[in-house]
């Protein structure tokens, strides 16, 4: 199980770092979430991975570190609500500055490459 | 005053919730009226708090009785009530200037600035890494706000970036946290480093490269070097009023790294003692000649403004990193001068681009002010502050910076650079001073004259520069017994 969440740890980091490097909002956005998925996993992990026991006491024999599990909660509604601002904030820079590239404009090189596609 | 160290991030909280209220949302008088009132409550909670920490009494204050490694801690000690008092004297002087205009730009300003209060005293406060992590993310919203407050493209673009980045900042601060977890079994930052220094030798990599990524997420907070692009780009787009708010934030990411590496890695009984200090001299040294060069380059007076900020924060690292509680003491109080007077100059700026039209902040010839005599003086006054001249507060700040790095091995550097920068600062504001009050041309100025309001926000700003030196003897004892109270927290 350890390998299993180290390895889905690994990729998702690997392909949102890959995607934040992207120019355009959007798959910005997408590699947020993804980095934000991995940090969460992390966080759930950092208490030790255990499978059958509860989180409350006397419930089972054996009972897993709580903590963790409250910190990735808050983790996941803070990531929630900052990526929802995000969406947000990428919709009004498409509509004012007229493109979804995150700096605002698209490099010379970058626009021959789309007009060469269509 | 059992709740004092509740109350700097309650007060704003209950404020900012109030302000949401459908009847203050019709009403600008009342809102800002109804913010004063709030805001007057922070400044007196927090001077309370001042006076309360001065006698060394450190409040631990268990949030839900919680016993102390499992609950939410503050701290309110010497450092935290300093900043505190900081803060609550800086947003007054924000509020004044912005309930003159700026505030009614968008509706949620007034809410938006008392949540940013919130986050900001709850960062100072806190006593538990966690939380840390949390404050920063009620202040970095807020300040997402703030930044957009007045719309338009230039802030938009700016928003985008420092919104991303500091997502990025803020997964790599959790997974610097998890670890830290997963690792010690504690987020309680005194019971962390007691845990520290019972650390397995084979596990200390993973303390460090825990160390290693919230340094880069403090450093991005502070802008230092590799990490400040945003800085420049950030405060120059920002409603000026809101870039003097900000002042502080770069203080908040300075006042981070204080608090977990002087805990966690100061002492020489650590494993891992002096862990960063190095690296921190190293770009320290470095931000503060991109922030001089910059000074001396900036086509406007606002980008100037910003690279100011950015030298503080160079100085403040470097003359942290040599680590003594002298050096810890002079950075406080060069925080202090820092934050209040690089405030003001944003603030001026604003008042002097009114009155030059179309010409704005740009440094070129343009026409001439409308009050030139007052915005003259006021901007001789921030120059010889800024730079360092007597009899203002900069001249003690620096020197008693430079005294306090007299040994070690980087003192050299960091004499040589501090002084070269202050000269670089004061080449690049007099000339900028003459390009706008000298290097006029002919027409007839714009008539546009300050208000009163605005004045009084940026009188009472540098009206602290003086202050600072009247009572330096004081203050400066108070910032070296906060100094020595911070280092003995990692023996107890």
């Amino acid at each position: 199980m350890e390998l299993m969440i180290s390895i889905l740890i690994g990729v998702l980091t690997c392909c949102g770092i890959f995607m934040m490097l992207r120019p355009r909002t959007f798959t910005v956005m997408l590699g947020l979430t993804m980095l934000s998925y991995a940090v969460n996993l992390f966080i759930f992990a950092s208490g030790g991975l255990k499978t059958g026991s509860g989180a409350v006491l006397g419930a089972t024999p054996d009972y897993t570190d709580p903590l963790p599990q409250a910190l990735v909660l808050t983790a996941i509604v803070i990531g929630f609500a900052m990526t929802a601002f995000l969406v947000i904030l990428s919709i009004r820079g498409r509509a004012e500055l007229g493109n979804d590239h995150v700096d605002g404009k698209y490099a010379v090189s970058e626009l021959e490459q789309k007009e060469g596609k269509q | 005053m059992q709740h004092l160290a509740i109350l700097p991030i309650v007060i704003p909280l209950l404020t900012a919730t109030l302000l949401l209220l459908p009847a203050f949302k019709a009403n600008l008088r009342l809102r800002r009226v109804f913010s004063g009132v709030g805001l007057a409550l922070l400044v007196l909670a927090s001077f309370l708090a001042f006076a309360h920490t001065s006698s060394g009494a450190i409040d631990r204050y268990l949030v839900g009785n919680w016993q102390e490694p499992y609950g939410i801690l503050l701290v309110l000690d010497r450092v935290s009530a300093l900043f505190v008092a900081l803060t609550a004297v800086l947003s007054s002087c924000v509020w004044l200037y912005s309930s003159k205009g700026d505030d009614e730009k968008g509706a949620y300003f007034q809410p938006l600035f008392h949540f940013q209060l919130m986050g900001i005293n709850g960062a100072f406060l806190t006593g538990d890494l966690f939380n840390l992590f949390v404050f920063f993310e009620v202040l970095l919203i807020s300040s997402y706000g703030l930044l957009m407050h007045g719309g338009g493209k230039a802030r938009t673009k700016a928003a985008i970036h420092y919104v991303l980045l500091n997502l990025f900042g803020s997964a790599v601060f959790l997974l610097a946290l998890a670890l830290l977890y997963g690792v010690l079994g504690s987020l309680n930052i005194s019971d962390m480093a007691q845990r520290i220094s019972l650390l397995d030798p084979s596990q200390q990599f993973l303390v460090k490269s825990a160390a290693g990524m919230l340094l880069l997420v403090f450093g991005l907070k502070a802008a230092i070097l590799p990490l400040q692009f945003w800085l420049s780009s950030t405060y120059s787009a920002a409603l000026p009023v809101v870039a003097a708010l900000f002042a502080i934030m770069t203080k908040v990411g300075f006042y981070s790294i204080v608090r977990v590496f002087s805990v966690f890695f100061a002492t020489a009984e650590q494993p891992l003692a002096d862990y960063g200090m190095q690296m921190m001299s190293l770009f320290g040294l470095l931000t503060i000649l991109l922030a001089s060069i910059g000074v001396l380059g900036s086509p406007d007076l606002r980008k100037l403004s910003a690279y100011l900020v950015l030298l503080s924060v160079g100085s403040l690292f470097v003359v942290f990193a040599s680590g003594s509680p002298q050096a810890i003491g002079a950075a406080l109080f060069y925080a202090i001068h820092s934050t209040l007077l690089g405030a003001a100059m944003f603030l001026l700026v604003d008042l002097i681009s009114q009155q030059r039209g179309t010409v704005g902040e740009r440094l070129v010839q343009g026409r001439p002010v409308a009050q030139p005599v007052l915005l003259g003086t006021l901007f001789f006054i921030s120059a010889a502050a800024i730079a360092g001249l007597p009899p203002f507060s900069g001249a003690i700040a620096k020197l008693w910076l430079l005294q306090s790095v007299v040994t070690g091995a980087w003192h050299g550097w960091i004499w040589a650079f501090i002084l070269l920068s202050s000269l670089m600062v004061l080449i690049a504001l007099s000339r900028a001073g003459s390009t706008l009050f000298w290097r006029v041309n002919k027409q007839a100025h714009s008539g546009v004259v300050a208000s009163k309001r605005r004045l009084a926000a940026v009188y009472l700003l540098l009206g602290c520069s003086p202050l600072l030196v009247v009572f330096g003897e004081h203050l400066m004892q108070f910032c070296l017994q906060a100094a020595m109270q911070l280092l003995p927290v990692s023996h107890s």
